[in-house]
């Protein structure tokens, strides 16, 4: 679709939002809570994080205030789309024991309302393309992540502010989106400039007050987009999908294994893993049972247990699982890479680990 | 409303017709879902597996043992190993369990058609392979020559002797077994499984290998298969992970780009070689 674009004045930021409360949305919007910048509901953009900025490195993430009236003048922190879509941890179906012992299964039906996302970025937008790939385009459909994302609409606001950690251009998934997002801004000194991605955005558009764009705002926008593509962090240059796999028993999954805790935080936060495990929790009473799935992690001990044996019971091996699966074997899964650069298991890794640091090692190997 | 159907993770009731006792920690559940539209419908190929769910306890992924042919009954021979397959070891005749399936891709019955058939297992008795024998025993005419191979560590571990003893009676079958450490009255060969291909009888540019088993098992008759010629893409094994969803979806079972639930769990060697025996994957 032809997407024209527009101008709005900061003003119209409050209008947007409630034009969703009125047509039955629960917003939800970045925020301070606890030290982080999170998604959670908002209804007034008093609430956004304005005048705040964050200030990440590897293993080390702090907000601290800034002197701009933009609204997201920040990186991305720990989660964003993710947590909507794919929930950390929800009742799929339970059943029920009859006193002469048939079985019964009984959905569980999410609590569901039209969520309206504000301010996510090119990154999460990216990633969600990913996980709509796995849950929603294979052989089997995820009802409950299909329900979720058929009631989602994003906002997404162009980045003007990548952290240290950052490298989405080097993946090709930012600082800007390309598609994927119902609505697109780009904050500006004076304002947003915005466009509609769907139709759904469209609807949206339609009832805030539209200025005609300037040539000197299409510009403030471009100087944003150069701006922000200036990354440090890079992925490698080297063809990372066949070397990895062409390096599996090489000595650098030894000595990152001397550093990595084997937590998970780096899946937990990443916007595309998927795993997720399975358990059942029996009531007290014996007549039902409630049957849960919640994100698990290939860094996790009962990740790669099977009757007894553990396949992956050093972190080396946990290690490299995740590295050449991210990286290396989901292209032929999903026909690319399953980062997006948005550097967050950089920045919430305890020990902090670089992934491109890692990445690169291998490029460095191959020199040497 | 929300429509969450079809919902791939819900299991459907099913009763236990029968509990055979195979051995003392081996046991065969014979199925049959309960609402007979869902059972009438029900198909699968040798090789694929359902999950199975205990009542309040969890799922549990499970091959199908029956012949497809049969709509009535779904059997599955189940190990004692862990705490869904102890608590199903208690179940009787008449108790309900949960079933949805069947899940993955089965043992290229179809193209193996008019081929000479090498099984090859180890370890406790091999169920996946189970149904592989029992379908060219239904259709022995449209198959070559089958041969059956069964190693074990200790010649106590040997297990569906009866079995083993019909199936020595088909027509053009040999029945071959092994054990790495002997005792008296093992009437059968002392030695590693390999040492019996020899007597194996079977044309290798037309044969398909089936096995299933332990991995190292499995990578040592492949490496033989491979000395006497046969192609990697007629080697087919049956592989084993943590599933839990067994749609492809909670990554457990992720195999360098594949999931054994789904793109498996039967794979030809030629599919797999490049990471098999890997440790770690």
């Amino acid at each position: 679709m032809k997407m024209e674009c527009h101008f709005i004045q900061s003003d119209q930021l409050q209008k947007l939002l409630d034009n969703l409360l009125a047509n039955g949305y629960v917003c939800i919007g970045p925020q301070v809570r606890d030290g982080a910048i999170i998604y959670d509901e908002i209804n007034s953009t008093k609430q956004l994080p304005r005048g705040v900025t964050d200030t990440q490195a590897p293993g080390s993430y702090t907000l601290n205030n800034n002197s701009s009236d933009k609204y997201f003048d920040w990186a991305n922190g720990p989660q964003a789309i993710k947590p909507l879509l794919f929930a950390s941890r929800e009742s799929l179906w339970q059943s029920e024991q009859s006193v002469n012992g048939q079985i019964s299964f009984i959905t569980t039906e999410p609590i569901l309302k039209p969520i309206a996302i504000i301010g996510v970025r090119a990154c999460d937008i990216a990633a969600m393309k990913i996980q709509d790939q796995h849950f929603l385009q294979q052989q089997f459909v995820d009802p409950y992540y299909k329900i979720r994302r058929d009631n989602l609409l994003t906002v997404a606001v162009n980045c003007g502010c990548p952290a240290e950690m950052c490298f989405c251009h080097s993946t090709g998934d930012g600082p800007f989106v390309d598609d994927g997002a119902d609505v697109v801004m780009t904050e500006l000194d004076s304002g947003f400039l915005i466009s509609a991605h769907s139709s759904q955005g469209e609807k949206l558009l339609k009832g805030l007050t539209l200025q005609p764009v300037t040539q000197r705002q299409i510009e403030e926008s471009e100087t944003i987009r150069i701006k922000s593509s200036k990354q440090n962090k890079n992925l490698p240059h080297y063809d990372i999908k066949s070397r990895l796999f062409n390096a599996l028993r090489d000595e650098f999954w030894h000595e990152i294994a001397t550093k990595c805790l084997s937590c998970g935080n780096c899946t937990a936060v990443c916007p595309t893993c998927f795993c997720h495990n399975e358990t059942d929790v029996a009531e007290l009473d014996g007549k039902s049972s409630i049957h849960y799935r919640q994100w698990d992690s290939c860094f996790s001990q009962g990740h790669s247990y099977i009757h007894g044996i553990t396949i992956r019971s050093e972190t080396s091996q946990r290690y490299r699982q995740w590295l050449t699966h991210k990286f290396s074997s989901w292209h032929e899964q999903y026909g690319r890479s399953g980062c997006v650069g948005c550097g967050r298991c950089i920045a919430w890794c305890p020990v902090g680990i670089d992934v491109t640091e890692s990445l690169a090692n291998f490029e460095d190997r191959r020199r040497g | 409303m929300v429509n969450l159907q079809p919902n791939p993770y819900e299991p459907n009731e099913a009763i236990i017709l029968e509990r055979i006792q195979e051995s003392p920690n081996l046991f065969t559940l014979r199925l049959k879902l309960t609402d007979q539209k869902l059972q009438d419908a029900y198909e699968f190929e040798p090789g694929q597996f359902n999950m199975l769910y205990l009542y309040g306890v969890g799922e549990v992924a499970i091959s199908i043992v029956s012949d497809p042919v049969d709509s009535h009954i779904i059997d599955h021979t189940i190990r004692v190993v862990g705490r869904v397959t102890r608590g199903m070891a208690n179940l009787k005749k008449g108790d309900r369990i949960g079933l949805r399936g069947p899940y993955g891709r089965g043992w290229p019955m179809l193209e193996s058609k008019q081929k000479d058939v090498v099984v090859v297992t180890g370890g406790l008795g091999c169920a996946p392979v189970v149904s592989v024998i029992n379908y060219i025993d239904q259709r022995r005419s449209e198959y070559g020559r089958l041969n059956i191979v069964q190693g074990v560590k200790h010649t106590t571990d040997f297990i569906w002797k009866d079995r083993y003893e019909k199936w020595r009676k088909l027509s053009d079958t040999k029945v071959l077994l092994a054990a790495d450490v002997g005792e008296a009255l093992w009437p059968w060969h002392v030695g590693p499984v390999t040492s019996l291909f020899d007597q194996l009888e079977f044309d290798p540019t037309n044969v398909a290998v089936m096995m299933c088993g332990p991995e190292g098992m499995m990578r040592v008759v492949c490496d033989h298969m491979l000395d006497k010629s046969v192609s990697a893409e007629q080697m087919f094994l049956s592989m084993e992970r943590n599933m839990q969803c067994a749609v492809g979806h909670c990554g457990h079972c992720q195999y360098g780009n594949k999931f054994i639930c789904k793109d498996g769990p039967v794979f030809s060697f030629a599919k797999v070689r490049d990471l098999f025996g890997v440790k770690g994957f």
